[in-house]
């Protein structure tokens, strides 16, 4: 079969399995557009604006665990797409993003659309290339999915200048079926004697935290999390990008940890004496202070990526290999130690941490008059039976949406955490919805971060992507608007959004349904009529209190101990 | 402490700037960098001098070895070697001090490569210290324009860096 390389690479996606391209075209993409339409097995979702595609790709990926692609031309196509791959290398989500280039015979020249996108993007990829001979396309492709899925996960940007894909260069066509790299061989399975060293420490101790990271999620070992945490009866604690891996509703579970997390969970790290790291980062959001981080603590740590152990925190017994498999090898190893060997310990040790849960830090004070935001995601989770995909922007709502909607379930809670991209939650959205359709998807946004890629809500309307938008509009720009009232003597600099949309209206201008909920009585009915509309795209924009903070807080520079709780 | 890292990379297209970029983006410190083909044409050999304490090292280590088009990272540190540097440094030779820098250049093991009526250009190789100590040595002597290639470092011993297989 003679191909040209635009043919090949719509011909290397259907080899892939590749259901979706996210993407918009241009002049360096012509080709490969034109090979698109001419066949039907991978369909197109046209964005409103590049970002907008990395982001949806992002949220199809984290909702589905399968790799997203992205298909943007050179110059600004590449250039928007820029914060979508960095919000995906941050959080460590498989993306293939393709990328027109200039001519080959133009790069360098300052070409119209000319911009270095393999330069420009080499900091916040996992790895990039540039196809300069069509001979090459087929190879590439293979291994650029190969790079992006496996491994520690990440984005993978393919350039590929306009004359590669010229359709009256054709080229035999051959799709590689594996793929070796001699310079790329991620370790799977850990050692054995640190397992074993590990696993020593682990059923010995008498104060035990499990603290587990979006790694568990990716590595698609939430079951194996689960039973090894059952199996010991430890309390677990799971960092923002974590959550679902392990049930929010059990009662071994701590809730979040870190800046915003439970004061359970964060006196649990402070005083345990064996921690229990897995497929997580010790992030600086996590770890606060880190001369005051877990000082009592001898540390496991199991992670796919070697750089990311002793990075931030020295470890005692470190593990490099996948989760899944690790958790395997452990869990087994409990079971031959007859399970955690401190039983009168253990138990004075959840004595404690019931009194810190006693503190019951999640309550806020109610009111009649206003719309409290932790009410609106309390009743969502309600209204959707706690099992709907949630994806969200950045901020306070981003923060309340991880702490009142209890995810039970794995690839549910979709949000930026590492990069911390405003405007990510509504494109991600659609990416799930388009993923699962019968499913609810809902998007816990605010007035602010809505605005930074509003534009998708056409995209939602042309490929018939009824999300929920749940806005929690307190006028300000609130997190910032809370580190000022807390750091800054209340001088709320550029943090008060003077001239909002009638967001009503915006919905309504874009084919959408639009509510608008300013009474705490009216929140349940209106997310029940939300959602009952299951065709129908609705934003709802909720009137929220405006100075309401996001609380427990451990602020920067502080130790987990020390937390300011309201 | 100062650590001479050799690194193998597959020969391709903007393998340094990776590399470059990297130490740039995480803040690391590059003291020298050298980089030359090998006798296998797939592979380029890139030899980097920096300093740090042992985490960062650690650290420098792993995230070369993250970079995919890394094929192997030695940290020259770990396991004897040699070290070697090319300066070619050109000096203001007037009467006065011209038999002095032969002098020096003979006690270095340096040559006198280029001649003028008023300069001398001497090649020394060396470790880095033995190239610092000649400079030191020239007291007054009026140095013109220095060049060094930065160290370059290999194991002693029969082996050479381990080639995983694909």
């Amino acid at each position: 079969m003679e191909l040209s390389g635009g043919e090949i690479l719509v011909e290397c996606l259907k080899a892939e399995g590749v259901d979706t391209v996210f993407g918009y075209p241009g002049g360096a993409v012509l080709h490969i557009y034109d090979a698109l339409y001419q066949q039907e097995q991978v369909n197109h979702v046209l964005v409103r604006h590049e970002q907008g595609a990395v982001h949806m790709a992002d949220g199809y990926a984290r909702a589905t665990g399968r790799p997203g692609v992205v298909l943007v031309t050179s110059g600004p196509g590449a250039t928007n797409a820029v914060t979508g791959i960095a919000t995906a290398h941050m959080d460590s989500i498989p993306l293939v993003v393709f990328t027109g280039q200039v001519h080959s015979a133009l790069i360098g020249n300052d070409a119209f659309q000319e911009v270095d996108n393999v330069g420009i993007t080499r900091p916040c990829v996992k790895h990039n290339f540039m196809v300069k001979d069509v001979r090459d396309m087929a190879e590439t492709i293979k291994k650029a999915f190969f790079v992006a899925t496996t491994g520690r996960p990440g984005p993978v940007v393919v350039d590929i200048p306009k004359d590669v894909t010229d359709p009256k260069v054709k080229i035999p066509f051959d799709y590689p079926e594996t793929v070796a790299m001699r310079s790329y061989q991620p370790t799977e399975k850990g050692h054995s004697g640190q397992i074993r060293k590990a696993v020593d420490l682990i059923v010995n101790a008498e104060r035990p935290m499990i603290y587990t990271g979006g790694g568990v999620i990716l590595g698609r070992a939430a079951d194996e999390l689960t039973h090894f945490t059952r199996r010991l009866g430890y309390p677990i604690t799971q960092t923002l990008m974590g959550l679902g891996a392990y049930p929010a509703n059990d009662k071994q579970h701590l809730g979040m940890l870190g800046m915003h997390g439970t004061y359970e969970a964060n006196m649990g790290m402070h005083h345990c004496d064996v921690l229990i790291a897995i497929g997580a980062r010790f992030d600086d959001r996590v770890t606060g202070d880190l001369s005051k981080f877990c000082p009592h603590a001898k540390i496991v740590h199991v992670d796919i990526d070697p750089s990311s152990i002793s990075k931030n925190v020295v470890v005692d017994v470190p593990i490099v290999g996948a989760v899944k498999s690790v958790l395997t090898e452990m869990i087994e190893l409990v079971n031959q130690a007859g399970g955690a060997k401190k039983t009168r310990e253990l138990e004075a040790w959840w004595d404690q941490i019931e009194q810190w849960r006693g503190m019951k830090c999640l309550d806020y004070k109610w009111s009649d008059e206003i719309i409290k935001p932790q009410y609106v995601v309390q009743k969502l989770w309600e209204v959707t039976g706690g099992d709907a995909f949630v994806t969200s922007d950045v901020g306070q709502h981003q923060m309340w949406a991880a702490q009142y909607y209890g995810f039970n379930k794995p690839h549910r809670w979709i949000n930026s955490g590492g990069l911390g991209t405003m405007g990510f939650g509504l494109p991600a959205a659609l990416g799930a919805k388009w993923a699962f359709p019968d499913e609810e998807v809902a998007c816990i946004t605010g007035e602010g971060s809505i605005q930074m890629c509003s534009q998708e809500l056409s995209t939602a309307l042309q490929y018939h992507l009824p999300v929920k938008i749940v806005s929690l509009n307190n006028g300000y720009l609130g997190m910032v608007r809370q580190w000022q009232e807390f750091f800054y003597s209340g001088r709320y600099a550029m943090s008060y959004m003077e001239s909002l949309p009638d967001f009503v209206k915006l919905a309504e201008a874009y084919g959408h349904v639009g509510m608008r909920i300013e009474k705490p009585g009216d929140v349940e009915g209106a997310l029940r009529e939300a959602f009952a509309m299951k065709d129908r795209l609705v934003f709802m924009d909720f009137q929220t209190d405006p100075e309401e903070n996001v609380y427990p807080m451990v602020p920067a520079g502080a130790g987990l101990n020390e937390m300011i709780l309201v | 402490m100062r650590h001479i890292i050799s690194i193998l990379m597959e020969n391709e297209a903007g393998a340094l700037s990776r590399v470059a970029g990297l130490f740039s983006a995480r803040g690391y410190n590059i003291e020298s960098l050298c980089v030359a083909p090998t006798h296998d044409e797939s592979l380029s050999r890139l030899t980097l001098v920096t300093s740090g304490d042992e985490q960062v090292i650690e650290q420098i280590v792993k995230q070369l070895n993250k970079l995919i088009d890394v094929v192997k990272v030695q940290d020259m540190a770990d396991t004897a070697h040699i070290e070697r540097e090319l300066m070619l440094i050109k000096l203001q030779a007037h009467d006065a001090v011209r038999q002095e820098i032969f002098r020096l250049a003979e006690i270095f093991r340096g040559q006198v490569i280029d001649v003028t009526e008023s300069s001398y250009t001497v090649q020394l190789v060396g470790p880095g210290s033995k190239l610092d100590a000649f400079i030191d040595a020239l007291g007054s002597i009026p140095v013109v324009e220095i060049v060094r290639s930065g160290a370059l470092g290999v194991s002693r011993g029969p082996r050479g860096m381990l080639i995983p297989e694909a």
